[in-house]
């Protein structure tokens, strides 16, 4: 029997206010415990909630990001429940009416686009966090996070393997950076995916029981976690029993998930209308503003970078994997270098090295300026592609030096003149005559030993292409 | 002293007759020979007051004095006051002493008024006899055996018996204007919206607004001059320039209209309230205002529904007390869900944790659309009454009470009995119009009150009205010693 | 809708407070008051007509995104009724 695999995603995004979502406390991670704790984040009986102006201008940003409809009117309930790091026993969250209804997101996953559709996005407040163990074995609670404002976007169970639900988290964590509504720290919580997963018989209309993923926060534990999942559940319905609806974590160190101690009762959150907050409207006028600020969106820029530039489209989803990335390649390419040797130099030579050293390209110790040189040396053929490596290599470990004084002091300089290369291609046929002979009767890999032969005898100063050309015109004249 | 109206105190303040301090003093004074047997202060700190007191002195010598400064004002125990004990007559609040000003707190000390003591009150302003006080039930100036009403009864009894010039209260569903009328007072609920609810603990949110008890009209209106503010901390706060609740005191009223609601006025009504109704009516004819009767079909509906909305709204306001951030934690728990268990078992009184309960009940999967919404829904229709009424008249008039006051222990073991108190006042509170009770005359010796209910945000008119009133009347000239 | 001693049991439990045994009947004969008075109102058609959940029909101001607080964890702490230098203390939540 074959399965179908049908899975959708919510995410908990914090947005990066300076302010919690309700009251005028700082947001800033990492603080001693408590040290954002505020009365209203404390739940102190009185104090009441007030709406920051900043996580509505991001939830509608989002909104518009994903082609979604921004609600004239939306409403924030209460949910109920008690837990020692819900302060008020209720978290504010919007219920009936979010505001962002219907949107999508395009994913291409092995070469295939697909649309993932999103059901809604929702604006509410996070909880604090619960530190067990502590004190005789004790829970410490700590209010910093509590009331730190959450974007949760929900799919439609619209994803069928663990691939593409990757694939579509991580175009979503690309997209709520490039947006600037999240920093998309996942270590820190920024970023937090909860995965429903369930199967069916292939073809089925019948959707299965689904469980829920909780709390993963890194794409590779979300793979491995859907993976077990599904396989787990295929199996417990081939042995023939039922699936029973329920929240699970996903252990990393076992690589398993694990249904959550199920309460006695099942939750009844009993949400309602927040008494304390009016209904939220939102103005045609507000969201125009929003979208005139939006800016160039992930999949224009794909597409400019693959129509106009003609990258190809590895490259390009690199590059704008990452809105940063994106205006350090664009600020390149303006300052007149050429858009396919400089896409592969980041791609290729600066991605690899940042990601060696788990840099980001903030980090990366190269002055803008240099590396623009350098390239632009490569494309006068003042050096060849391996000098500039060579350079690119000493420019990271000492940046103060200056790429065109290391040509000189290095002598990396090519040569490029006839009367230099000519005299080195005419010796290197001299004393080669059986790799002539092997060209000759259609061997490519002869040619190539050739040029290498000739590149070496230069010191590597030889201008490749050049040598290429020249060797090719004297071996098939003569 | 004890007779003087606030406009008289600030003259006496103003002409240096006496000091702030003298007359908080004789107001402490009071409160000591009389709170042992009325018990409306919960808490009392002469320190505190006098100190304020000599602030104030100090700002009159300079010539900085408005209309309350230097007069000590009662704040209901609802309000938290930084650094006094702020109890909302719970047990679950009882070692709490808030660390901020509540935004009616704040005004009331910018205006240089003196905090007098906190006034006992039900639990969590929970009920309407003053009997549900984790502090003991307050008896009412006018009979000791009597309640003052509820949930302000500290508040009325402390006005009432003297000890307080004026008091603030608050209003969920009568709260200010029941206990007004069974103690012979002036008590405004504003419209919802025109007092800010920041730092006064939350009963029902959406129905919840503070205004003055006092004995006139007129000192309702320099109350109310001070808590009516916008306050950017309550996302409910009206934000609509400041009015002087005073000026218009005196306006004439001759040709307007007083709606008479037919539902109000039925064979329900107790004669006795019913024949002091009449003489308010024939006063106001008196004055040249004319009478028409109206109709307010849904308002019998009222208690229904306030009985879905207000414990719904509770039972998630009052979730945040579990003894993990302030107040009362039970001292014996094996772990966590009995650790909540038992500090709500034992924090909170019986009237308190019965409303939990039905909140809890109507917002439950399964019962939130029979009782909640269906709740809503008739809100709705409620308010419309209302909005229809008015184009027809230009203020209600309403019994304030069903009754005089009952006797203490009377009504505590039928809950249903007591909700019944609040039947003519509590529409309004849905609808979230102002209303007003005055003083209306005695029934066996003990006193009445009539309500005034007006459109949104006519505070004022509601007050010239009732001043007008008491141009032509005596009633609320009276205090307890006299007719005791 | 009589409401029974199993309802009385979840809404102990939903609102986390405890009803002592003995207790039980007289909140359940208490609450069942209450319903009954509550339920009066079900006679009304409701068909079409739009809940109210405020007063008045206004709209959500918002805030801007300034600090307007400062740290005072110390004062909150000491106000918590079991606290150590850093954290609210709690009996230890089981996941």
């Amino acid at each position: 029997m074959t399965w179908d695999i049908v899975i959708g995603i919510e995410t908990h995004v914090q947005l990066t206010t300076k302010t919690k979502i309700f009251s005028g406390a700082s947001t800033e991670f990492g603080l001693p415990a408590n040290e954002n704790a505020c009365l209203v984040s404390l739940a102190y009986p009185g104090t009441l909630p007030v709406l920051n102006k900043e996580a509505v201008m991001k939830a509608i940003k989002f909104g518009l990001a994903v082609d979604a409809q921004i609600a004239e009117y939306s409403v924030f309930a209460r949910k109920n429940y008690f837990y020692p790091d819900l302060p008020k026993g209720y978290q504010i969250s919007q219920f009936e009416l979010p505001v962002v209804n219907h949107g999508y997101l395009e994913i291409n996953n092995e070469g295939v686009n697909k649309k993932i559709r999103i059901l809604r996005a929702h604006l509410e407040e996070d909880a604090g966090k619960s530190v067990h163990g502590i004190m005789d074995n004790k829970t410490g609670i700590d209010l910093n996070r509590a009331g730190t404002p959450l974007l949760e976007i929900v799919t439609e169970p619209d994803m069928s393997s663990a691939k593409e639900a990757i694939a579509y988290a991580k175009k979503l964590h690309n997209l709520v950076q490039w947006i600037g509504i999240c920093d998309g720290n996942m270590q820190e919580g920024s970023f937090r995916c909860d995965v429903n997963v369930s199967v069916k018989p292939s073809g089925s209309d019948k959707l299965g029981t689904r469980r829920e993923i909780k709390n993963l926060n890194s794409f590779r534990y979300m793979e491995q976690a859907i993976n077990y999942e599904v396989n787990w559940q295929i199996e417990q319905i081939e042995d023939g029993h039922d699936i029973i609806q329920s929240t699970v974590l996903f252990n990393p160190d076992s690589g398993e998930t694990k249904a959550m101690r199920s309460k006695e009762e099942a939750n009844d959150y009993r949400y309602f209308p927040d008494p304390d907050l009016l209904p939220l409207k939102i103005s045609q006028r507000d969201i125009d503003l929003i979208r005139s600020s939006l800016g160039e969106l992930p999949e224009e820029c794909f597409k400019k970078l693959t129509v106009d530039y003609k990258l190809n489209e590895a490259d390009a989803s690199i590059i704008v994997s990452d809105k940063k990335t994106y205006k350090f390649y664009q600020s390149l390419v303006a300052s007149g270098l050429d858009a396919k040797i400089t896409a592969n130099w980041i791609v290729g030579n600066l991605f690899a090295k940042l990601n060696d050293h788990e840099l980001s390209i903030d980090d990366c110790p190269i002055a803008q300026e240099q590396f623009i040189l350098l390239i632009k040396r490569i494309m006068d053929q003042t050096i060849s592609n391996n000098a500039g490596k060579k350079i690119f290599d000493l420019l990271w470990e000492d940046p103060n030096q200056n790429v065109d004084t290391l040509i000189d002091t290095l002598g990396l300089k090519q040569v490029s003149d006839l009367s230099a290369i000519l005299p080195m291609i005419d010796e290197i046929i001299q004393n080669n005559p059986e790799m002539v002979e092997q060209f000759k009767s259609g061997k490519d890999k002869a040619f190539n030993a050739l040029v290498g032969q000739v590149m070496k005898i230069s010191k590597g100063k030889a201008n490749p292409g050049q040598v290429s050309e020249l060797l090719k015109e004297k071996l098939t004249k003569s | 002293m004890k007779d003087l109206s606030l406009n008289e105190l600030h003259q006496g303040l103003k002409n240096k007759d006496f000091s702030s301090v003298e007359l908080t003093q004789y107001y402490l004074n009071q409160i000591k020979d009389l709170n042992t047997d009325i018990n409306a202060f919960i808490t009392v700190d002469e320190e505190k007051s006098i100190q304020q007191a000599q602030q104030a002195d100090q700002l009159i010598s300079q010539n900085h004095i408005s209309d309350l400064t230097g007069i000590p004002i009662a704040q209901k125990d609802i309000f938290c006051a930084s650094s006094w004990k702020t109890t909302c007559g719970s047990k679950m609040l009882d070692n709490f002493y808030a660390p901020y000003d509540s935004k009616v707190v704040d005004l009331f000390n910018k205006s240089g008024a003196i905090n007098l003591g906190k006034t006992n009150m039900d639990e969590f302003a929970m009920g309407s006899s003053n009997e549900t006080s984790y502090y003991g039930a307050v008896k009412n100036p006018w009979n000791l055996d009597f309640v003052p009403g509820g949930s302000s009864g500290g508040s009325a009894a402390a006005v009432a018996s003297g000890m307080s010039p004026a008091a603030t209260a608050t209003d969920t569903g009568g709260s200010i204007r029941q206990p007004a009328s069974l103690c012979n007072l002036t008590g405004l609920k504003p419209t919802y919206g025109l007092v800010s609810r920041f730092g006064m603990i939350a009963f029902a949110s959406s129905l919840d607004q503070a205004g003055p008890i006092a004995k006139t009209a007129e000192d309702c209106a320099l109350m109310l001059n001070v808590m009516a503010d916008f306050d950017e901390r309550d996302s409910t706060s009206v934000k609509r320039d400041k009015e002087n609740y005073t000026q218009s005191l005196n306006a004439s009223i001759q040709g307007k209209i007083i709606g008479i609601p037919k539902e109000f006025f039925n064979d329900e009504l107790n004669d006795d309230v019913k024949i002091i109704l009449e003489k308010v009516m024939q006063a106001y004819q008196s004055l040249g205002v004319n009478f028409k009767e109206i109709s307010l079909p849904n308002s019998q509906l009222s208690i229904p529904v306030y009985y879905v909305i207000a414990p719904a709204e509770a039972s998630s306001n009052l979730s945040r007390y579990d003894g993990v951030k302030f107040g009362y934690r039970a001292s014996n728990y094996k772990d966590l869900e009995e650790m909540y268990l038992k500090t709500r078992e034992e924090g909170f009184g019986d009237e308190v944790k019965r409303r939990i309960l039905v909140g809890t009940y109507v917002l439950s999967a399964g019962y939130y659309d029979a009782y909640y919404l269906k709740a809503q829904k008739i809100r709705r229709l409620i308010a419309d009454d209302f909005t229809k009424a008015f184009t027809e008249c230009d203020l209600i008039l309403a019994p304030s009470s069903p009754s005089t006051a009952f006797k203490i222990g009377d009504k505590t073991e039928d809950p249903v009995a007591m909700y019944m108190q609040d039947m003519y006042t509590i529409s309004t509170n849905l609808a979230g119009l102002p209303a007003i009770s005055a003083p209306a005359g005695f029934i066996n010796n003990m006193p009445i009150g009539f309500q005034l209910i007006g459109n949104y945000f006519e505070e004022a008119k509601i007050l010239n009205f009732t001043h007008l009133y008491q141009s032509i009347s005596d009633w609320h000239k009276y205090s307890p010693g006299e007719v005791l | 809708m009589a409401l029974t001693d199993k309802d009385i049991k979840k809404l102990s439990h939903l609102a986390k407070i405890n009803i002592s045994s003995d207790d039980e009947l007289i909140v359940l004969k208490k609450l069942d008051g209450i319903m009954k008075l509550i339920d009066t109102m079900q006679k009304i058609d409701t068909t079409d007509v739009q809940p109210m959940s405020h007063a008045l029909d206004i709209y959500q101001t918002l805030r801007d995104d300034v600090v307007t607080e400062s740290n005072q964890k110390e004062k909150f702490l000491q106000l918590g009724p079991e606290s150590n230098e850093d954290y609210f203390i709690v009996p230890r939540v089981v996941e």
